[in-house]
């Protein structure tokens, strides 16, 4: 599924890289520890968590990360916005705390990052 | 910054790009003898607001749904498309630039506008202010991917006019303790430069999260550092080095979840003691030196050939 269809189904306010959101989601990888996240994502894969600083964009880029999903209704700090457009990683927020989120998304059809 | 250059770029695009090059082609076109009855099915169906009436091939007007609500608030008889179209019909010629097209409808406020032929005034297709945006959009992305590709390039050419044996690259990145706001900037700039240079995707990655993990080991417990990258034809060599206070106890730093870092740090989800098993990992071979009060030294090696060892391995 693109990320913009996501955006849609789940209603998702995206707060940055709005021009990047045809990309096709691999899967999902939720956590709230940066070293977990590079170690365990998956290239394409959509971030959940609860981070909401700048180094999020930094782990997302640099493994190739189709997105980041900020939950509980957190909004990035002004500083994660800008690296988020020069990077280009869709940002997204919700109100739903994680685990609504991941049910949500298994139910569109992205999975996690077992094959 | 980045909004300014993007601005600028679209202004360029909008003198570069021809109206012809983005109109839709597909036309959906009627007959100036259709009754208006039947116009509501046609945009319907074909999911438009509007579309251009032709008589042959000749353009004689434009019907659109604002028309027809218009014929149905009226509440007159059926008649043909030809009566309540509008006849002078605002065109543009293919060949016409974007920007002269942002101001037709600026000035005018219309939906749509008929692109023709300049020479044989043929309807070629419309346009439709959606039509500038998602050609910008992709033109944005083309030029994003291509100055990605002239980089590359570059880069080849210049080793294919070196003449030696053996060619080493060495690459240095300085890192600022403590500097939250620039932590992995290092890392990222050497993850670029290594796709630059044509390497494997997945020995990249390697490299990036190795890196990426050590810089933030040095801004998180050392006043600063610098990273060096030897990038031999076989095997990436990364030496990380500081002179901060040290590891006590390297054995008990290596276990996976043991960390030393304050509380602020793991709010940031920082130091959960990951970092040097994520390292371990990703290197083909890892070697970690500390002396207490004087400083640590990483030494990495990442082999180029064998790119069969995963990082999940």
């Amino acid at each position: 599924m693109k990320i913009a269809e996501l955006v849609q189904e789940l209603n998702l306010a995206v707060r940055a890289a709005k021009g990047n959101l045809e990309r096709v989601v691999t899967g999902g990888y939720a956590s709230d520890l940066l070293s977990d996240v590079l170690a365990h994502s998956k290239e394409g894969n959509l971030w959940i968590t609860l981070q909401i600083h700048q180094n999020i964009v930094g782990v997302a880029s640099m493994k190739d990360l189709a997105g980041i999903i900020l939950v509980n209704g957190r909004e990035p700090e002004p500083e994660t916005l800008e690296k988020a457009e020069t990077e280009n990683i869709p940002l997204m927020v919700t109100e739903m705390p994680a685990f609504e989120l991941v049910g949500r998304l298994y139910n569109l059809g992205v999975g996690g990052t077992e094959e | 910054m980045v909004s300014d250059y993007r601005i600028s770029k679209v202004q360029e695009l909008i003198y570069e790009i021809g109206v012809g090059e983005i109109m839709q082609t597909d036309l959906v076109t009627v007959d100036p003898r259709t009754p208006m009855s039947q116009l509501r099915a046609i945009l319907r169906e074909k999911r438009i607001s509007g579309t251009p009436v032709v008589d042959g091939d000749k353009l004689v007007g434009i019907i659109s749904i604002e028309d027809f609500i218009r014929w149905l608030a009226d509440r007159e008889e059926d008649c043909q498309i030809a009566e309540k179209m509008s006849k002078n019909v605002c065109t543009i010629y293919a060949d016409e630039p974007l920007t002269q097209a942002v101001n037709i409808f600026q000035r005018f406020g219309y939906g749509r506008l008929a692109v023709v032929n300049r020479e044989d005034k043929k309807l070629l297709g419309i346009i439709t202010k959606g039509d500038i945006v998602r050609g910008l959009l992709k033109k944005l992305e083309i030029d994003h991917v291509a100055e990605e590709e002239v980089y590359r390039h570059r880069v080849k050419h210049f080793f294919d006019d070196i003449l030696a044996d053996k060619v080493v690259l060495l690459f240095q990145y300085d890192v600022v303790g403590h500097d939250f706001a620039r932590a992995g900037e290092g890392a990222s700039r050497l993850k670029a430069t290594l796709r630059r240079l044509g390497l494997a995707p997945q020995i990249v990655r390697r490299v990036a999260i190795a890196t990426y993990e050590a810089e933030m080991n040095v801004v998180i417990y050392t006043d600063g550092g610098k990273m060096r990258v030897r990038v031999e034809p076989h095997e990436i060599f990364l030496v990380v080095k500081d002179s901060g206070p040290g590891i006590p106890d390297i054995e008990k730093a290596m276990q996976p979840g043991y960390s030393t870092a304050p509380e602020w740090v793991r709010e940031l989800g920082f130091g959960a003691g990951m970092g040097l098993c994520n390292i371990s990992r990703c290197a083909t071979k890892m070697d970690l030196k500390s002396t207490v009060g004087k400083g640590t030294q990483l030494n990495i090696r990442i082999s180029i050939d064998n790119e069969a060892k995963s990082e999940n391995s």
